[in-house]
């Protein structure tokens, strides 16, 4: 009775769920940005990405409220005049990207390296957690410098513009996988002197077998929870590399380089450049951690009672 | 005037599916020096009775009906403060794993010194006197000595004595012993039940004693009390009921003990049913009913009361047939 | 006696908890050495399990039971020793090797709410052993088997697509004997199967235990400290004390005539429901690490009949007399002085 399991599950996370105010609050803001994000495209009033479209005699113009403002453009536009709307829901579109793909390949990387540490333990467990640490002693950002440094001579610019997206996400990615194995590792070794897993090796099954089937499944709640926070961290990572030339071309901006092309022009009274994107970014991550804290506490099996 | 006095307990506990009963219409009494055994499998209720006793029932539990009375005090309408100079006081308890109790980080030596001093106003130089006096009443070899030293450095068994002594501190008028011996290993299980037959004898002090084991409250306790789904389901002296339980539920576990109940010619132990029913699904009528042999259809309908039974005044059970032929 | 079914020769199991590299090294008397900590868990047992039988093993924590039992099941590696199934040696197999044994040998745990997995159903628990040995059953004959085993051990064979939380620690315990029976073992080694029950499930699984002994004609190698329990399953004995053999004897003689002054004192400790006082026999002392033994007999320091002899030489498993066919490991005993 699948389903029947299933519904217990989510009558409890359900029941949690609507207990707890934070929460819903949290997931409906996330809802919505996610979906706006993935339709940015239908959402967005215009193209940023459109060359033809784009006016220079429109730029840095304020919010429509204001006395300067343009009805057609709500929060008025950047300083090469895109709209600036869209070119946040577009910049979301791809911080959002990135951050699911980098976390999706910290986390496929951490967790074969979790499982395999924690498993076998002794002289490959050693090994691959000096790795580990070796890796999370290096900062993303400086891993990111040099990795984007060399990327950008070795293609050009030109081609580095198309790369970006990818190389970011192999970047974060690859520095951030340490967390997601150090999760896996701990909760391995809490997992694999169980019985079941003895049980397990008493019917004969291989190793492979016994950590794929049997002690992955066991270890997913804390993986699902330091998910969450991990997503946060890499779009916050993505955003830090932007600002700091480093990431998403101005072309094809994302959060963060938004922020960071309109820092420049603060101080000549164009805050809405800089402002409006750096909202939504923190309005992003807040959502994000405040639903990873709900999640695990609701995850967490000490709480759990039925 | 017993010393402690427990009327018509009701302790609820408050799940988002609704109210749970974990104790119904518990009522016992603990005389001065007497020594009752609380028995019965995991969620029977044993421990609630415990800590309701001393008023520890935590949220969402509380305790709903009932009075509990201490040396003619209520205890359940006592304030948290009055409260605390019953508990670990008059009333002390001891637990199944020693480490509940002890402090890890501190010293044997100040962990008994400073629940003194919590109690009473003396110098810490008396306290560490009646401190190694109660060491030695344990039976702990050098007790000066052993005073400096962690709860990691001693075995099980030393640390359950350590526990013994601790609550011993305050030379208690009860001591509630939730599962003391079930941790341990049964050389080390013999030695504490021993010790806490000779201190009730000569510390004049009474002992709540709370397991699942029948054979260690056949050594220690004059009474016991079975308890079933939250209810008391049998109540007599310890030797009576260990020779003729008269609730088809304390035969079912008599029998069902190993190297002690009959067996037939396969050499089967005669065992019960089923097993003990969640809190939140109690079959109406006698709780018992679905797993008992003699069930009739009265027992479906109705709630049996704890009575006495005709001739024997020391002895309650809470069966429509207990005592009658149906029974034999 | 024919071939016995397992028959264990002279096994030890030392565990290193030295740790890292580092930890090993130590500074004595001015030289830097590598030292490594062992904690002796079993010392030179030998057994012998006939077919049809249950063999008992009995003693408190930390006596070896639980290490020799996994040994037995090749979970453990011996550090020295030989494990044989009858007459073969399966201690030295690669994992390829052994698994015609696998089917032949299975587990019960004591703890059954952790040994299954929360995450499977008692369907894909139970089919996978099945699966796993017989490369070629069809779904169908997979059907029939899980409910023809589960019937036997009395869970409902409709329960089937359920997960071990909805279940109770009896069921589940049953479940994690269905699974050590699906395969059709012969020889089964049961590490406490009844010390985490209530006493009312307790019988329930013996009783089951022993059914299904006299269906199948299984051997069971049944670990445990409960001295009733053994008492009512136990074919024979065997008492162990800090990783060696003191007694093994045939249940009832052990229990009329206990020889070895720590099996005595082990049976005096039992309670007794029928009241009547028991004097226990106080051993003096504490039980030893594993880790530093005490030289010759393990017992010595807490044995109130130990001589000289005792602490210098570690005593043999003798034959006490020729009708009973115990045998006892203890120097006053051989010597006729106890």
């Amino acid at each position: 009775m699948q389903t029947r399991r299933q519904k217990i599950k989510e009558s409890y996370l359900l029941y949690s769920f609507k207990r707890d105010k934070v929460a819903m609050v949290s997931f409906t803001i996330l809802a919505i940005l996610l979906l706006a994000a993935l339709f940015a495209p239908l959402l967005a009033p215009y193209n940023p990405y459109d060359t033809a479209s784009i006016d220079i005699m429109d730029s840095e113009i304020p919010p429509s409220w204001t006395e300067e403002g343009d009805s057609r453009f709500f929060l008025g536009t950047d300083i090469q005049g895109r709209d600036l709307v869209s070119t946040m829901l577009y910049g979301l579109r791809i911080s959002v990207m990135i951050g699911i793909g980098a976390v999706i390949l910290q986390a496929l990387i951490g967790i074969a390296v979790g499982l395999v540490s924690g498993y076998f333990g002794g002289r490959i467990d050693a090994v691959l957690m000096r790795i580990a640490d070796v890796q999370l002693s290096f900062s993303t950002l400086m891993v990111a410098i040099i990795v984007s440094a060399i990327v950008q001579i070795a293609f050009g610019v030109g081609r580095y513009e198309q790369l970006a997206v990818p190389i970011l996400i192999v970047i974060i990615g690859i520095a951030e996988w340490p967390q997601y194995a150090r999760t896996v590792r701990a909760s391995v070794l809490g997992e694999k002197n169980k019985e079941y897993v003895e049980a397990a090796r008493v019917i004969g099954l291989d190793s492979r077998r016994i950590m794929f089937s049997h002690i992955l499944p066991n270890t997913l709640s804390p993986v699902l929870v330091i998910s969450t926070v991990q997503v946060a961290n890499a779009v916050m990572s993505e955003a830090a590399l932007s600002f700091l030339g480093l990431g998403m071309p101005v072309t094809k901006p994302s959060i963060g380089s938004l922020i960071d092309a309109g820092f420049e022009y603060i101080f000549s009274g164009a805050w809405w450049i800089t402002f409006f994107p750096a909202v939504l970014l923190i309005v992003f991550i807040l959502v994000i951690n405040l639903l990873g804290d709900w999640l695990r506490d609701v995850l967490n099996p000490k709480l759990y009672k039925g | 005037m017993s010393l402690l006095e427990v009327n018509n307990l009701e302790v609820i506990f408050a799940l988002r599916h609704g109210d749970l009963v974990a104790l119904n219409d518990v009522s016992f009494t603990l005389d001065k020096r007497e020594r009752l055994g609380v028995v019965g499998e995991s969620g029977a209720g044993k421990s609630v009775t415990g800590f309701a006793v001393i008023n520890l029932i935590s949220k969402p539990g509380r305790i709903s009906k009932g009075t509990i009375l201490f040396d003619g005090k209520r205890l359940d309408r006592l304030s948290e403060r009055e409260m605390r100079h019953i508990r670990g006081n008059r009333i002390a308890m001891i637990f199944q794993d020693p480490m509940m109790t002890l402090n890890p980080v501190l010293t044997i030596g100040t962990q008994m010194v400073e629940t003194l001093r919590a109690h009473r106003k003396i110098s810490k130089k008396d306290a560490a006197k009646i401190a190694i006096a109660k060491l030695e009443l344990v039976h702990i070899p050098s007790p000066e000595r052993r005073l400096a030293q962690y709860p990691h450095e001693f075995s099980g068994g030393m640390r359950q004595r350590i526990v013994i002594a601790i609550a011993l501190l305050t030379d208690p008028a009860i001591i509630i012993a939730d599962e003391p011996t079930t941790a341990l290993d049964v050389t080390i299980q013999a030695e504490i039940m021993d010790l806490l037959l000779e201190l009730c004898n000569t510390q004049d002090m009474g002992l709540m004693l709370i397991t699942h084991d029948l054979g260690v409250v056949a050594e220690v306790t004059e009474r016991v009390m079975v308890m079933y789904a939250g209810k008391v389901i049998e109540v007599a002296k310890t030797s009576d009921l260990v020779a003729s339980p008269m609730h088809p539920y304390t035969k079912g576990l008599i029998n069902a003990l190993p190297g002690h109940g009959e067996c037939d010619e396969e050499n089967r132990l005669q065992q019960i049913p089923g097993s003990m029913p969640n809190l939140t699904e109690i079959a109406p009528g006698c709780s018992f009913h679905p797993r008992c042999e003699f069930c009739q259809d009265i027992c479906t309908r109705e709630v049996p009361e704890l009575r006495s039974l005709a001739g024997m005044d020391e002895r309650k059970v809470s069966c429509h047939f207990a005592g009658t032929e149906q029974m034999q | 006696m024919s071939t016995p079914i397992v028959k264990i020769e002279n096994l030890y199991k030392y565990f290193d908890i030295s740790g890292g590299f580092l930890e090993k090294l130590q500074i004595r008397s001015g030289k830097i050495s590598l030292h490594t900590t062992e904690v002796k868990a079993v010392n030179g047992v030998s057994l012998e399990v006939a077919s049809g039988e249950t063999l008992a093993v009995v003693g408190e924590s930390g006596c070896g039971k639980s290490t020799l039992a996994r040994t037995v099941m090749g979970l453990y590696p011996p550090t020295s020793g030989k494990v044989l199934y009858r007459g073969e040696r399966i201690d030295t197999l690669s994992a390829r090797q052994m698994l015609p044994y696998r089917q032949r040998m299975q587990m019960i745990f004591q703890d059954p709410y952790a040994s299954l997995n929360p995450r499977k159903s008692v369907r894909s628990t139970l089919e996978e052993p099945l699966r796993f040995h017989r490369k070629k059953i069809s779904s169908k004959e997979v059907d029939e088997r899980l409910a023809e085993v589960m019937e036997q051990v009395g869970v409902n064979p409709a329960w089937r697509d359920r997960f071990p939380h909805e279940f109770s620690g009896g069921q589940r315990q049953r479940i994690a004997i269905a699974r050590a029976l699906v395969i059709d073992p012969e020889f089964i080694v049961a590490d406490e199967p009844v010390s985490a029950l209530d006493v009312s499930i307790q019988a329930q699984i013996l009783n089951l235990m022993m059914d299904a002994q006299d269906e199948r004609g299984l051997t069971y190698l049944f670990i445990t400290h409960d001295l009733s329990v053994v008492r009512h399953v136990a074919s024979r004995v065997a008492v162990m004390y800090l990783g060696t053999l003191c007694e093994l004897s045939v249940t009832r003689e052990l229990y009329e005539t206990p020889r070895h002054p720590y099996t005595q004192a082990l049976l005096s400790a039992i309670p007794r429901v029928d009241g009547k006082k028991q004097n226990h026999i106080k051993l003096p002392g504490e039980i030893p690490t594993p880790i530093d033994l005490p030289s010759g007999c393990v017992f010595h320091g807490r044995c109130i009949h130990a001589d000289e002899r005792c602490k210098r030489e570690s005593p043999q498993l003798l034959k006490v007399s020729d009708s009973s066919g115990s045998l006892v490991a203890c120097h006053g005993v051989a010597e006729g002085r106890l």
